[in-house]
């Protein structure tokens, strides 16, 4: 029998159509320019209380003027700020993505021979100062800092209160979302500190980067949480946004929403790899919908040293310690003689995919690590029906296909709430006919 | 006439709401429950009830205790390994047995083992968000349920927590002017509900007096939420419990009341019973 797996990954980027406007903090911008980010994606790296957070975004729009305003946990320093690589998250949301897996129907008149081939197309992954300091301390708000780390210029600042942060913020031109003053209020008395980030259009011309890329902080906290409750100030609808979370014990879950795991392991009929990304984001809708708009789903959850399928390779060490993996060793090492590292160990992966408003998530997400290593992935299948010459009777067969047929159009439906009669005139049953539902009305026939 | 006064054991309606709660994790919700561990708890915890009886010189075995902490423990604890979840009924159970001070045993028995065991191994967690909004409607009035069908017996301690953790959440939020739907939201758990009706509420392991087990329950909800909101540590409640109950024998000692009996009638026959376990 040849099983041949050739697998699409649903990136984020098309499953999600919705424009999004901030993730964990808040974008401020000088004009009325508008900015758009259509997902959010947030790497977590936790051990202890030790947490690494990457926040990498899809802008659109004219960056120069934008800032973006970021709660963090504690008191950060410099050091604890670092300018990330966009390939590296662009990777690890390719390895964790939902994937369509295919398999060929044998000839069924040969019932032996069999082989296996599995492929992974990489490439079909669509991807994802002293005045300013003066006016500041006026204010109540202390620019603690302020430096240029890559293409940003970052000011951490220490509010006295959310007053003086919101009027600094308007006085240097930016714009704040209505509503920003309470959650920053907020933020401030559980001892969360702000620092804003903007583009410093000199140094990004100089680095010849076209986008932004993610920044990164390092801070040792109790909190294992992401606030996201600014980013729910400004936003036209729902957000997107999706958590990698990176641990050394297990999966990652949250405490005060319900995680839910997708619907996993289904057969779709064939048409569907026509249109994954649409079968996606029409299940995810449904899915939602099905909890009341206030869960959090699990996409991904497995040991970062294999997988399989392969959506993409796992994550080398390198990569990892570029995220913050603080616990394993990176390769570094180069002594020249040694064989290439072996993948990395002792990092499970967990992906959570969270569509968010501030009516159904009024509280910043709260997660925690669990003891749980077993392995979970966003896995859909597709039979395809043998098409070659046979040198046999295969009426048995195509009935037998046409049946398999019938339950993957109904197996569609109930994930995706697709209607059942568009699906099934999308499918080309074995024979040309299409076989009798146990429970159509007789009268559904009688003028074809 | 026996019947009747058995039913009167509160215990019935406990098993019978726990019970609805497990299906309706393992069939609607799916949220994590092991048959395998469920089944291992059930079995080691009635075994270790068993040879308690035996060692504890009981006049009889009697299965609801442990039943109830099985139950509890199958709800809240979390594990991929089913040792851990046998050996957390040998804590609980063990524990009621070996742990005690003046013929009463000190922790409550499925706490005791939740909490050993997650200070222990990273195998064990709690899953405390795993319930969904719709689920938490109808356990809400499956425990309400609870109180006017016991009619409110020793309920003072249930009542008297979420009242004061309910404070708690509003005054904070008040305080760092949030909107009213974050302490409603955090209220809305369902292993808090699940705490505050079925473990914090065992009559065996609270103060004997009325007031001791409102002083009690203030100890635990205050506890509960400096460890939740100010070191922002998961499971307040639960450690809280634990960290609480060496208290319960001092308030006590202040504050007079009865031991509780689960059946009041079959007790009183019994001279040397020195409480059902």
């Amino acid at each position: 029998m040849k099983i041949l797996i050739s697998i699409a990954a649903a990136l984020l980027t098309i499953v999600v159509t919705t424009s999004a406007q901030a993730f964990c903090g808040f974008y401020v911008a000088r004009a009325d320019t508008s900015l758009f980010n259509r997902a959010s994606q947030v790497v977590l790296v936790r051990d202890e209380n030790r947490t690494v957070i990457t926040m990498a975004n899809d802008f659109e729009g004219k960056v120069a003027d934008f800032a973006v305003v970021v709660p963090v946990p504690t008191m950060i320093e410099r050091e604890q700020i670092n300018v990330g690589d966009r390939a590296v998250v662009q990777h690890l949301d390719a390895y964790t993505s939902p994937r369509l897996v295919e398999y060929h129907d044998p000839d069924p008149c040969v019932l032996y021979e069999r082989s296996e081939r599995m492929s992974s197309d990489g490439a079909a992954f669509p991807k994802a100062n002293a005045e300013m300091k003066r006016g500041a301390r006026s204010q109540g708000v202390t620019i603690e800092a302020s430096y240029t780390v890559g293409e940003y210029d970052i000011l951490i600042l220490s509010a006295a209160e959310s007053d003086g942060l919101i009027r600094w913020l308007n006085d240097n031109g930016y714009r704040v979302p209505r509503g920003a003053k309470g959650v920053v209020s907020s933020y401030l008395k559980q001892d969360m500190r702000f620092f804003v980030a903007k583009v410093n259009v000199e140094e990004q011309s100089k680095l010849g980067y076209q986008y932004l890329r993610p920044l990164q902080v390092a801070y040792e906290s109790n909190k294992f949480m992401l606030p996201i409750r600014l980013g729910t100030l400004n936003a036209r609808g729902k957000q997107e946004l999706y958590v990698y979370a990176l641990t050394r014990t297990g999966r990652v879950e949250t405490t005060n929403y319900r995680t839910v795991k997708l619907p996993t392991n289904t057969e779709v009929p064939e048409f569907v790899q026509e249109e994954f990304a649409d079968f996606y984001r029409a299940m995810f809708d449904k899915q939602t919908r099905a909890e009341n708009e206030r869960a959090v789903f699990l996409e991904y959850a497995w040991d970062m040293a294999w997988c399989d399928p392969c959506a993409a390779d796992p994550l080398s060490a390198k990569e990892l310690r570029q995220l913050g993996v603080f616990w394993i060793a990176g390769n570094n090492r180069n002594n020249g003689s040694k064989i290439a590292p072996a993948a990395a160990q002792n990092v499970f992966v967990t992906r959570l995919h969270v569509r968010y408003d501030r009516e159904h998530f009024p509280e910043d997400l709260v997660f925690q690590e669990t003891g749980d290593r077993q392995n979970y992935q966003g896995r859909y299948v597709i039979r395809h029906p043998w098409k070659g010459a046979s040198s046999c009777d295969v009426t048995q067969y195509e009935a037998s296909v046409r049946e398999r047929q019938e339950r993957e159009a109904q197996q569609l439906a109930n994930l995706t709430g697709w209607d059942i009669d568009e699906i099934r005139a999308k499918i080309n049953f074995a024979g040309g006919e299409r076989p009798v539902p146990e429970n159509e009305p007789w009268w559904k026939r009688i003028w074809g | 006439m026996k019947l009747i006064s058995r039913l009167r054991d509160p215990r019935y309606y406990q098993i019978a709401v726990l019970t609805v709660l497990v299906c309706f994790g393992v069939t609607v919700l799916d949220f994590g429950i092991r048959w395998q561990n469920a089944a291992a708890i059930l079995a080691t915890a009635l075994t270790t009830q068993f040879f308690g009886t035996v060692y504890a010189r009981l006049p009889r075995f009697d299965p609801l205790s442990p039943l109830i902490t099985s139950l509890s423990l199958t709800l809240l604890l979390r594990t991929d390994e089913v040792g851990l979840a046998a050996t957390a009924a040998i804590i609980a159970i063990g524990s009621k047995f070996l742990v005690r001070f003046r013929d009463k045993h000190v922790f409550n028995p499925a706490n005791a083992a939740l909490v050993t065991l997650m200070l222990a191994s990273d195998h064990v967690w709690v899953s405390s968000g795993q319930w969904g909004s719709a689920a938490i409607g109808a356990f809400t009035l499956a425990c309400l349920g609870f109180l006017v069908l016991t009619r409110a017996r020793r309920a003072e301690t249930t009542i008297a927590f979420l009242l004061i953790y309910a404070t708690l959440l509003f005054g904070r939020a008040t305080w760092l002017g949030d909107p009213l739907a974050i302490p409603m939201h955090q209220l809305q758990n369902g292993a808090l509900l699940i705490f505050a009706f079925f473990m914090i509420s065992d009559p065996k392991t609270t103060p004997n007096s009325a007031n001791g087990r409102v002083l009690f329950a203030a100890m635990v909800a205050s506890i509960a939420f400096v460890i939740q909101f100010i070191y922002y540590e998961p499971n307040g409640p639960i450690l809280a419990l634990i960290v609480s109950a060496p208290a319960v024998p001092l308030i006590d000692m202040v504050m007079r009341g009865r031991h509780y009996q689960w059946q009041r009638p079959v007790a009183r026959t019994r001279k040397r019973l020195k409480g059902v376990y």
